[in-house]
């Protein structure tokens, strides 16, 4: 039992297992420091799938896919960010309905594509070089997870995140817009374009995290996000609204999906229902300040009126 | 009173064209699957209402999103977001069973421990919310997920053999069903439990002293704790309200359909919910037509099943919801400039 839950094999899980959490919560991160509350993460995962899923069906190509996960989703942050920016809606109501539309219309889209709610088989994403079948050790650990082209990504995207709100214009506009649009509206910054591009990034984010999830499985199937977007969600609110927070929020929270399932194969007494509870239950802890104080930037959720 | 007469219809107005524009998106859907959209619609009504068993069906589906409805719009009005309505009803569903399996049964008790059991997945963000301003949205949103986890759990330790659901209840739980009326279908009679948590609502809102506290707070909460309102008290109140009236919501499936608690019973109902407060515009008796609409439109989605897939109804509920947010923003605006048009018009004479 020991071996099995302190092991590279844990390890390379748990990096494996957070993929799609990272992604959808950098996207998390971007969208709400520019002050949009994005609970859409969950719909836009599901974009993200069923997109990547489509394109490399009919294009055999999973590169294609992957690539065209990307505009997808920040198509469906884009309706997002026309609701809560533009017309100033409330930006929850907004993400709720558009979580609805998107598992509807994937799932409407999946009838009409393939006769019934999940996709044919698609190609997996190719390894960068073939895989040693029983990976041990440190070594392979490294052999095995490099191997992943999403790792690369993921790990690529973690940092530019970083860098783009600690080191950019950018990045400090979004965060500005986010804490006070007033004072940044008084200095010619634009509130409703910052916002825009911190709703619309979220997307591509997101969507990319859902193409994760369809080359795992090798398809797509309805409601394949499975609240992983509340899940992200929560992570972004774990890490309090940084993106280095986010991501390790994500790693604990894939560390204890990794040690859920490592606790069933062993056989343990411990439910799976109270390991798949802790992410939620961590977060509200943090959200009450029971543990250091998360605070939100100030402009979040507020809808900017000039 | 001309004045509400016009305000209902400004609000009914935008409410009906959010609607109809849905309708024609979903037309345009329709027409680019080189489908006919008025034959799509004409079997979603003669498939639902259009029958006695789609009828009751739809009746029964209503119910339970009357009281989600009823339980979202209770606690908009004073300015909280009750996401968890989701966790609250299932819990309500779960304690329900319990009782009426373990304590005693009867419809009455069974009835109780739901509401009960829905207020106890509020207890969390009620307190937290009330004590120390944590926001409600994400802590119910987090409810949710542990309460789904928490009582699948306990379901898993007591479920029938090869299901996944408890033992049945007694008759002498069960409500009164209306199977011979509307051909068997699952309509019973807490649909009068959720009309008279309508009513409950409404008088509550604007006849009461908590209910008045309730809107001050909703409407500007500064000035309603500088005028004395019990703010603390009023948000936790608000909250276990909402929570027991959407957990009392279960006893539809529980004590009037199937007699069982069963897995996932309820999922997407508290969302549903959310969006039939929205569209009835956080009046509790709007709340009802808003969940007839949905209730149509998704037991309506298994008749038009055979020409176009039957999500095309998700599709529609959420294009709905989407423009009737934004022509609310517009009607809001809307009505700003033009008080502020009246305004300038009567400081000019």
């Amino acid at each position: 039992m020991f071996d099995a839950v302190f092991s590279f094999g844990m390890l390379s899980a748990t990096i494996l297992l957070s993929i799609p959490y990272v992604l959808a919560a950098l996207g998390g991160t971007t969208s709400e420091r520019s002050g949009v509350v994005n609970i859409a993460l969950e719909g836009m995962i599901v974009v993200g799938a069923f997109t990547a899923a489509a394109v490399t069906w009919w294009t055999k190509n999973p590169w294609v896919g992957l690539a065209a996960a990307v505009p997808a989703g920040m198509l469906a942050a884009l309706l997002h960010a026309i609701a809560t920016v533009t017309f100033r809606t409330d930006q929850i109501i907004s993400g709720l309905a558009l979580n609805l539309l998107a598992l509807g219309a994937t799932k409407f889209g999946a009838k009409v594509l393939w006769g019934k709610p999940h996709s044919e088989n698609i190609a997996k994403l190719p390894t960068l070089w073939a895989l040693a079948p029983d990976a041990q050790g440190v070594a392979t650990f490294f052999h095995t997870l490099l191997a992943q082209p999403m790792v690369i990504l993921t790990v690529t995207l973690a940092v530019i995140v970083w860098l783009l709100h600690s080191r950019t214009r950018l990045g400090m506009r979004i965060r500005a817009v986010g804490e006070n649009p007033a004072a940044c509206d008084t200095l010619g910054i634009s509130v409703p374009r910052l916002r825009y591009i911190g709703v619309v990034l979220s997307g591509a984010f997101a969507s990319l995290g859902g193409a994760w999830l369809a080359f795992e499985v090798s398809q797509f199937s309805d409601r394949m996000s499975a609240g992983k977007g509340y899940i992200a969600m929560a992570a972004v609110v774990f890490g309090k609204w940084r993106s280095w927070g986010a991501v390790t929020a994500c790693l604990l929270f894939g560390a204890s999906e990794a040690l859920q399932q490592r606790l069933q194969v062993a056989g343990t007494r411990i439910p799976s229902e109270f390991t798949g509870m802790l992410p939620y239950v961590l977060t509200i802890i943090a959200v009450a300040g029971l543990v250091g104080r998360a605070r939100p930037p100030a402009g979040l959720g507020i809808p900017y009126e000039k | 009173m001309r004045r509400w007469f016009a305000s209902v219809a400004l609000q009914l107005a935008v409410s009906s064209t959010a609607v109809a524009l849905a309708l024609a998106a979903g037309a345009v859907f329709i027409v680019a699957m080189g489908k006919d959209p008025i034959e799509v619609y004409t079997k979603l009504i003669e498939g639902s209402v259009g029958q006695g068993y789609g009828l009751g069906q739809v009746l029964y589906k209503a119910t339970s999103l009357v009281f989600v409805g009823v339980a979202v719009a209770l606690s908009f009005r004073a300015g909280l977001f009750n996401i968890g309505a989701e966790g609250q009803i299932y819990l309500g569903g779960f304690a329900g069973a319990l009782a009426g399996l373990y304590i005693y049964p009867s419809p009455w008790v069974c009835a109780a421990a739901a509401a009960l059991g829905g207020a106890l997945a509020a207890v969390v963000p009620a307190l937290l919310k009330a004590l120390r301003g944590t926001h409600e949205v994400i802590v119910t949103i987090m409810m949710n997920f542990i309460v789904i986890y928490g009582v699948n759990y306990f379901t898993g330790r007591i479920q029938e053999p090869e299901t996944v659901h408890t033992r049945g209840l007694a008759d002498s739980a069960r409500l009164a069903t209306y199977k011979e009326t509307f051909e068997g279908s699952a309509l019973n009679s807490s649909l009068w439990v959720a009309l008279a948590m309508a009513a409950f609502a409404t008088y509550l809102l604007w006849r009461t002293r908590t209910g008045y506290e309730m809107r001050a707070a909703g409407l500007a909460r500064g000035a309603a704790e500088a005028g004395g309102v019990r703010m603390r008290w009023t948000i936790a109140w608000t909250l276990l309200l909402s929570g027991a009236i959407a957990g009392l919501g279960s006893i539809n499936f529980v004590l009037g359909n199937k007699g069982y608690f069963e897995k996932e019973f309820s999922a997407g109902v508290g969302f549903m919910g959310i969006a039939v407060a929205l569209l009835g515009r956080n009046h509790p008796i709007a709340v009802i037509p808003a969940a007839l609409l949905f209730a149509i439109l998704s037991e309506g989605a298994v008749a038009i099943g055979r020409i176009v897939p039957g999500e095309i109804v998700d599709i529609l509920q959420a294009i709905t919801i989407l423009f009737l947010l934004v022509g609310t923003v517009l009607l809001d605006r809307a009505i700003a400039a033009w008080q502020k048009r009246r305004q300038q018009e009567a400081s000019r004479v």
